[in-house]
């Protein structure tokens, strides 16, 4: 209760806790295709692959955006590249290309500016949020959004089936590059409350615990937005009130909720359906 | 209107592999027309090759004076059991609502009436009692019919069937086959990828038997004899053997 009293009072911290749902939110969205189409890899590359954008905007001063959406892109392009045009499979050149990029981005980090802000890139420092990092996400957030819901038959339709929908005559390979972008941009508006290292956390976990509680992609969108949020706000609780890096305790909160779902999801729970299994074979042996 | 449809020189090649060697053949309306040829004789390929949805080597496909491209509302594709993910979180009725996307377009919500459509196109497979279950739920025969009835909510005039009759039940396979011969009936031109050489004769009034090389194309009783199958096949046919009256 205290956490509340002291959200209505101090700035900085309704500034980090309107970022933090934000952020939990569009992960949440962007993350439920990411998941169906396989590509959590990509995804867990992209974060990463921002941080030399982030090092080049910090070092010609200008906003870690640009550079960040910059070297986003360009990862994804690089990996589309190594594996169209050669025998090495998409997980190794996801793994090729991501790991030069981070490796070039701490080199060029640690040139520029000095240990801490590597730190508070790396994991996280959501009470360190800033008037304009807040606009940026609600920018962005509110892209990513409108994007979905505008277009949300035709990702659909792609993710489920994309031969299908090639065949009718959607441009599949530019739907792909679109998530890309947009996955780029939800990873720099989160570098700010999870940082580069667990934004795979908010981007996978929350969307597969959704994914194991519903069969239809709508509900599982909002089911994930919902995870995503909730788990932000207890990153930014603990963090606030015990001092730990937000990054990892919103990753362990996303975790706690999946454990929750994997036990006791009523269709695909590991505990339910032992009960019901057991229970049926009560039910015969009587 | 629904114009003949016209493969002509179509090549394809996976890494210097030709799969797909020069392949040509001209089909009218009303056209049931079977894809035969043995395992890797490049049916699929071909198949994919002809919707523009693989790079071809060589060649071009058209209908009536149009391209491809320009006909894709009219054509309906059913993919291969096998390439379907089928744990993603979707209901059968919302299966077959994807059929109606095309034309709905970019922008646009299904409405009422095409929900509707859609419920009618899972009742002529028989499926309507399945509506709100999850796909994965379903059997392979079961499965195969909503993806039909997916291609029926296209209101295409063009069909293209990968494997539909593999691993699939005896009442799915009748359901099907009846459906598609109500659609040879309505004018419609129908590919069917298929391998079973037992029912060709039964299904199909024309064929495509390929080995690479296109062996013959044209109505089943010119290409359907043991010289072909000899040369598709690489080996001896006796046809008599799998004769089924018509």
């Amino acid at each position: 209760m205290e956490f509340i009293q002291d959200l209505m009072t101090y700035s900085f911290l309704q500034k980090a806790f309107i970022t933090s749902i934000m952020v939990g939110i569009i992960c949440g969205v962007i993350g439920c295709f990411i998941v169906l189409r396989g590509m959590a890899l990509m995804g867990d590359a992209i974060s990463h692959a921002v941080l030399p954008g982030v090092a080049i905007s910090y070092m010609l001063g200008i906003n870690y955006f640009y550079g960040a959406v910059l070297t986003g892109v360009l990862t994804a392009f690089s990996i589309g590249a190594i594996s169209q045009n050669s025998r090495i499979k998409n997980d190794s050149s996801i793994g090729i290309v991501f790991s030069a990029f981070f490796a070039l981005g701490i080199i060029l980090i640690t040139q520029a500016r000095s240990a801490t802000d590597l730190t508070q890139i790396l994991f996280g420092n959501v009470l360190s949020v800033r008037a304009s990092d807040m606009w940026l996400t609600l920018i962005i957030g509110t892209v990513v959004i409108v994007v979905v819901i505008l277009f949300f038959k035709e990702l659909l339709v792609s993710s489920f089936d994309e031969t299908m929908a090639a065949a009718y005559g959607l441009k599949t390979r530019m739907i792909h590059y679109s998530i890309m972008f947009l996955l780029t941009l939800v990873t720099v508006a989160s570098l700010q409350t999870v940082g580069v290292i667990l934004v795979v956390s908010l981007l996978i976990t929350p969307a597969s615990t959704a994914y194991l509680l519903t069969n239809r992609l709508s509900v599982m969108v909002i089911l994930a937005a919902f995870f995503g949020a909730l788990s932000s706000i207890v990153g930014l609780y603990f963090s606030f009130l015990y001092n730990m890096p937000s990054g990892p305790v919103i990753a362990l909160a996303t975790t706690a909720l999946f454990i929750l779902a994997f036990l006791f999801s009523p269709k695909q729970g590991v505990v339910i359906t032992k009960i019901r299994t057991m229970s049926k074979r009560k039910a015969i042996a009587e | 209107m629904i114009d003949p449809i016209t493969v002509e020189h179509i090549s394809v090649s996976y890494d210097g592999d030709e799969v797909v060697k020069d392949v040509s053949f001209s089909f009218e309306p009303s056209s049931l027309i079977g894809v035969l040829g043995p395992n890797g004789a490049g049916k699929s390929t071909l198949m994919k090759a002809m919707l523009g949805l693989i790079h071809k080597d060589h060649g071009s496909v058209k209908i009536g004076s149009k391209t491809v491209d320009e006909m894709r509302k009219q054509i309906a594709y059913v993919p291969q059991r096998s390439n379907i993910d089928w744990n993603f979180p979707i209901v059968v009725k919302d299966t077959v609502l994807l059929g109606t996307y095309p034309k709905v377009g970019i922008l646009r919500r299904p409405r009422k009436a095409d929900k509707e459509w859609a419920m009618e196109c899972l009742k002529q497979v028989g499926m309507e009692e399945f509506a709100n279950r999850q796909i994965g739920e379903l059997s392979g025969g079961q499965q195969q019919r909503v993806f039909l009835a997916r291609a029926l909510a296209q209101k295409a005039d063009y069909f293209f069937l990968d494997e539909p009759f593999v691993g699939i039940d005896v009442t799915s396979e009748e359901i099907i086959i009846n459906i598609l011969r109500d659609l040879r009936e309505a004018g419609k031109v129908i590919f069917v990828v298929h391998h079973d050489l037992s029912k060709v004769k039964n299904y199909f009034d024309k064929l495509v038997l390929i080995n690479k090389e296109l062996i013959d194309a044209g109505p089943v009783n010119q290409v359907f004899q043991s010289g072909n199958m000899t040369k598709a096949y690489n080996r001896q046919f006796m046809l008599d053997g799998l004769e089924v009256p018509m």
